[in-house]
């Protein structure tokens, strides 16, 4: 594909590509250790998520002005719009990943507090595996993103169900094991609060991995039922 | 209005080659492409105007409401009525007054009615008659650039065009003149069908329904205005609208 005529053009395009990675690769890194936290009771991890959440914000705000600079300044168009449009829309999801991810670490503030939930840890390994299914599942659609790959972002869209699968297996071993010991209540229900924020997180891993679908090929594939429905 | 098969040649230069596209009616077509695409060419084919070039000829066909303009027995002059034209600069009759060169196409054909009417309906119809209204006796040339493009489009409005060429009609005037040219143009394909050539992208993708992309003389793509610059079919398209062209 050749290049635009205007180079500086194409480096501010460039440019908005690098932050959102970097950004992408901030939450990343976010959730990873917000859910390590948890599982190592490490209060100090936790609260570097919640410091580093502050430069994901800051990121954020930086994309978007990014963004309107473009569409003000560039008025781009065809594939150029939909980069530029995807951006914006992606950057929203990538900032949500960023507070859910602190949400955790502040469950993981709260769990240290008691005692670990001794002989029950088998909720604390699929904890473990959701997140690393969901940091995976962002990992792939960023990757969709910078090589352009429908294919990819395919995968992620598809992927999500597995997520909520393991989410729902959480769910029932958390809910047994409240109806067997309520002791652990208020233990069980931050861990089921953690795992509902990583499911959120595959939600948004696959709203931007829709929104690369539309960037390269320009189609929208975002809630085929309810389009079904009103056409 | 449909060209079918159309090839244009200065001398042995061939500079449209094998056009074929539909114009729909009662809507605007912009013809967008780099210079020397055949844009304008293709323009001044719609009303045979090409030809009036020397070394300059035409093939093919272009029909309105299918009747062939290029069939033999066919008068250019009588043509022209129905398909009318703007050019870039506007180009009043400088010696006539406002009111006269909306009146002068009608006066050449012979019109023995009440001009002050059909002048004032043009002059509202190109969205000038309250800046003129108190001096249609006045030159021409008394007016802005913006009014003048405004009276030259009631000039070609008063012999009842069915089609209306414009080429690159707001390319010498201000932000603001253009703003008028372009609202008018919403207003005027309620009743006419209107094919404009522009270099500015974006007043393509301001004022038209449908766009078509030339390069070197081929018509590469044509399509609704929307899809045409949010998502191309053709490559070469792409490269145009998003600058990596050259």
């Amino acid at each position: 594909m050749p290049g635009h005529t205007d180079k500086t053009y194409e480096a501010e395009l460039q440019g908005l590509r690098d932050k959102l990675l970097a950004m992408g690769g901030k939450v990343e890194a976010a959730i990873a250790s917000s859910v390590r936290s948890i599982t190592e009771r490490d209060v100090e991890l936790a609260g570097k998520v919640r410091a580093s959440d502050a430069e994901v914000n800051r990121m954020e705000v930086e994309i978007d002005n990014a963004c309107r600079r473009l569409l003000a300044l560039r008025q781009p168009a065809a594939s150029d719009l939909r980069f530029i449009t995807t951006a914006l829309k992606i950057v929203t999801d990538l900032e949500r990943m960023g507070d859910l991810a602190v949400n955790i670490a502040d469950r993981a503030q709260d769990l240290a507090q008691a005692p670990q939930l001794g002989p029950q840890l088998g909720p604390l390994h699929d904890l473990s595996t959701l997140a690393d299914l969901s940091e995976a599942q962002l990992r792939k659609a960023l990757d969709a993103f910078v090589e352009r790959d429908v294919v990819k972002a395919e995968e992620v869209m598809s992927g999500d169900d597995h997520l909520d699968a393991l989410y729902l297996k959480l769910f029932n071993d958390l809910l047994a094991l409240m109806i067997e010991e309520s002791r652990v209540i208020r233990r069980a229900t931050a861990l089921l609060f953690a795992a509902k924020h990583l499911e959120r997180i595959g939600d948004h891993a696959t709203n931007v991995a829709e929104m690369v679908v539309y960037m390269v090929r320009g189609t929208d594939v975002r809630h085929p039922r309810s389009r079904a429905e009103k056409g | 209005m449909r060209v079918e098969r159309l090839q244009a040649y200065f001398h042995d230069n061939h500079v449209l080659r094998d056009v074929t596209i539909d114009v729909p009616p009662l809507s605007v077509l912009a013809v967008i492409g780099p210079s020397g695409c055949g844009k304008s060419t293709f323009l001044r084919c719609l009303n045979r105007m090409h030809e009036l070039v020397p070394g300059a000829r035409a093939e093919g066909s272009v029909t309105l409401d299918g009747e062939d303009l290029y069939a033999r027995g066919v008068d250019p002059v009588r043509l022209r009525r129905r398909v009318g034209m703007v050019f870039q600069r506007p180009n009043p009759f400088p010696t006539m007054s406002v009111h006269d060169n909306v009146a002068a196409g009608l006066r050449l054909n012979g019109w023995r009615g009440d001009l002050g009417q059909i002048v004032e309906r043009c002059l509202r119809r190109a969205a000038l008659w309250d800046e003129v209204k108190d001096r249609l006796r006045q030159s021409a040339l008394s007016l802005s650039g913006g009014q003048q493009q405004r009276l030259c489009i009631a000039r070609a409005l008063a012999v009842e065009p069915e089609v209306l060429l414009m080429d690159e009609p707001a390319s010498a005037l201000d932000p603001i003149a253009t703003a008028k040219i372009e609202e008018l143009m919403h207003e005027l394909k309620e009743r006419y069908t209107i094919v404009i050539v522009t270099h500015n992208m974006q007043q393509a993708a301001r004022v038209s329904d449908h766009t078509a992309f030339f390069y070197m003389g081929e018509l590469v793509e044509a399509g609704p205005t929307e899809r045409m610059f949010t998502n191309p079919r053709e490559q070469r398209t792409e490269d145009y609208v998003t600058g990596k062209f050259g």
